[in-house]
């Protein structure tokens, strides 16, 4: 699976989309997932949580391991994604669709400067070597 | 970074798709695409293993069992016919556990031995340290060109007679935990799943091709992910992980394997007699939701135990583990595990959690 182009990407495998109101939306990347294996279980970060650029917000875990997830940027959880608790493996099976969380950043400018697909795509070929 | 040793199916993993990892130093498969239906394929019909990375090791000569009868914690006196398995621990003098294995007795001079494959060089480094002191004459001799391949489920013998011509008529009477040869072949009545099925020893040239044989048969690959999750189900120790060499076998729940009745003496027995345990392993069922692994901390009204395997349950649908705890916890008994910044709730239960196809818990 290509990365979609209309996504932004961090070096830890978020995948981030703005919405036509400027919310964020973020999910774990197609790589990532693929890493990890079966999913087994999602822990989103609450509605109302302020989170910081890097910070662990969530974590997933497959039946191999745990990950943790990183706010892709400074801002405020708006929701999380309820669907996950009863069907984690939707993250193996759609990866861009299965969201985690959505937030709203303090800095619109700030996600301009994630990575691309093709920027990402380098970090992933990085990664394999 | 070293390059990983190979089994005689790497090319074969590939070819299938397989995702491979490094396993202690060995290029192995984890999965052939989901875990999760692996293990199911196993429990309901039948897949197939890749485990040449264990060691087979041949024990010969005059006075076989009067060595293995010291050298074991388990008592081999327990086999007189020939074919017969038993699991035992291999321990040090102080108890702790240097590995676990199967050991086959074939003839009075001949017992195969099979031992996990990070152990391999220093248990047999320890057979002939042994055997040196106390059976000069005796010879040990691993075979790393063998190739095993674990047949598992519950059509798993059917699909190997099927496969293998020839293989029903000398097979279909094993008892379980017994083996007989084939030509070149050694086919054992083991496993690591808690499913009927067979284990079978070959020569790597000879690998390839029944294991592609067993494909076109509709045989699965499974990888070693599902292994792991299939072994926790059935309660199976996993050396490394629910023993060391820094904790013995009658803290690990191993008590059953360690013949401490008869008379003979063996590695490790007066250590045992002179240090009763204060711990055992339990089975947890995690209630909250979550996934319990290796190492959370286990908080009990008798005091803290540690998980020694945890992970996911496909069969249940929840989360289990095995966890050393001090010997005042009970089944049935209420406990926390620490796992991240939370405290979760778990229940102390029976294992095996699952076998035969079916959760136990």
């Amino acid at each position: 699976m290509s990365n979609p182009g209309n996504l932004k990407y961090t070096a830890s495998h978020e995948w981030v989309k703005t919405e036509a109101d400027g919310t964020l939306t973020v999910g774990i990347t197609d790589h990532a997932q693929e890493l990890l294996g079966d999913m087994v279980f999602v822990e989103a970060p609450t509605a109302g949580r302020k989170l910081k650029a890097k910070e662990e917000c969530a974590v997933v875990e497959s039946v191999k391991a745990a990950a943790d997830v990183y706010a892709p940027v400074s801002g405020t959880v708006t929701a999380a994604n309820s669907e996950l608790d009863g069907t984690p493996e939707a993250i193996n099976s759609d990866p861009y669709g299965a969201w985690i969380f959505k937030m709203k950043p303090d800095n619109a400018a700030d996600v301009a400067a994630l990575l691309d697909a093709t920027s990402y795509q380098a970090v992933v070929d990085s990664e394999a070597h | 970074m070293p390059s990983l040793k190979q089994t005689p199916l790497n090319a074969a993993h590939r070819a299938m798709g397989a995702k491979m990892v490094d396993f202690g130093g060995w290029d192995m498969p984890v999965n052939y695409g989901s875990q999760i239906e692996e293990h199911h394929q196993v429990r309901n019909d039948c897949g197939m293993f890749d485990v040449s990375h264990m060691r087979v090791v041949d024990v010969k000569g005059d006075g076989v069992r009067a060595f293995l009868r010291h050298l074991l914690a388990n008592n081999v006196d327990k086999l007189t016919l020939s074919g017969k398995a038993l699991y035992s621990t291999m321990l040090l003098e102080n108890g702790g556990v240097i590995d676990d294995l199967i050991v086959y007795f074939m003839r009075e001079n001949w017992f195969r031995i099979v031992v996990n494959a990070g152990t391999a060089d220093k248990d047999i480094a320890w057979m002939k340290k042994q055997a040196a002191q106390h059976a000069p004459k005796l010879t040990i001799v691993d075979h790393p060109e063998l190739a095993m391949i674990a047949v598992q489920g519950p059509n798993a013998r059917t699909k190997v007679w099927e496969a293998l011509p020839g293989s029903k008529e000398l097979s279909e009477h094993l008892i379980p935990f017994s083996a007989v040869e084939m030509g070149s072949m050694f086919i054992a009545r083991t496993g690591y799943t808690g499913e009927d099925g067979f284990e079978i020893m070959l020569p790597a040239k000879a690998a390839p091709f029944f294991w592609a044989t067993l494909a076109e048969h509709g045989v699965k690959p499974i990888g070693l992910g599902a292994r792991d999750t299939l072994r926790l189900e059935a309660g199976m120790n996993l050396y490394g992980h629910d023993m060391n060499e820094s904790v013995g076998p009658l803290e690990s729940g191993l008590a059953w394997t360690v013949d401490l009745k008869s008379p003979r003496d063996f590695i490790g027995k007066a250590s045992l007699l002179a240090h009763p345990p204060t711990r055992k392993l339990v089975g947890l069922l995690l209630l909250d939701r979550g996934v319990l692994r290796d190492h959370q901390h286990v908080h009990s009204a008798h005091g803290e135990g540690e998980i020694t395997s945890g992970s996911f349950s496909p069969t249940l649908e929840k989360s289990i583990a095995l966890a050393r705890v001090p010997n005042g916890v009970q089944i049935g008994d209420s406990v926390q595990v620490a796992v991240r910044d939370k405290m979760l709730a778990a229940r102390v239960v029976k294992y095996p959690f699952a076998r035969n196809g079916k959760g136990l818990v």
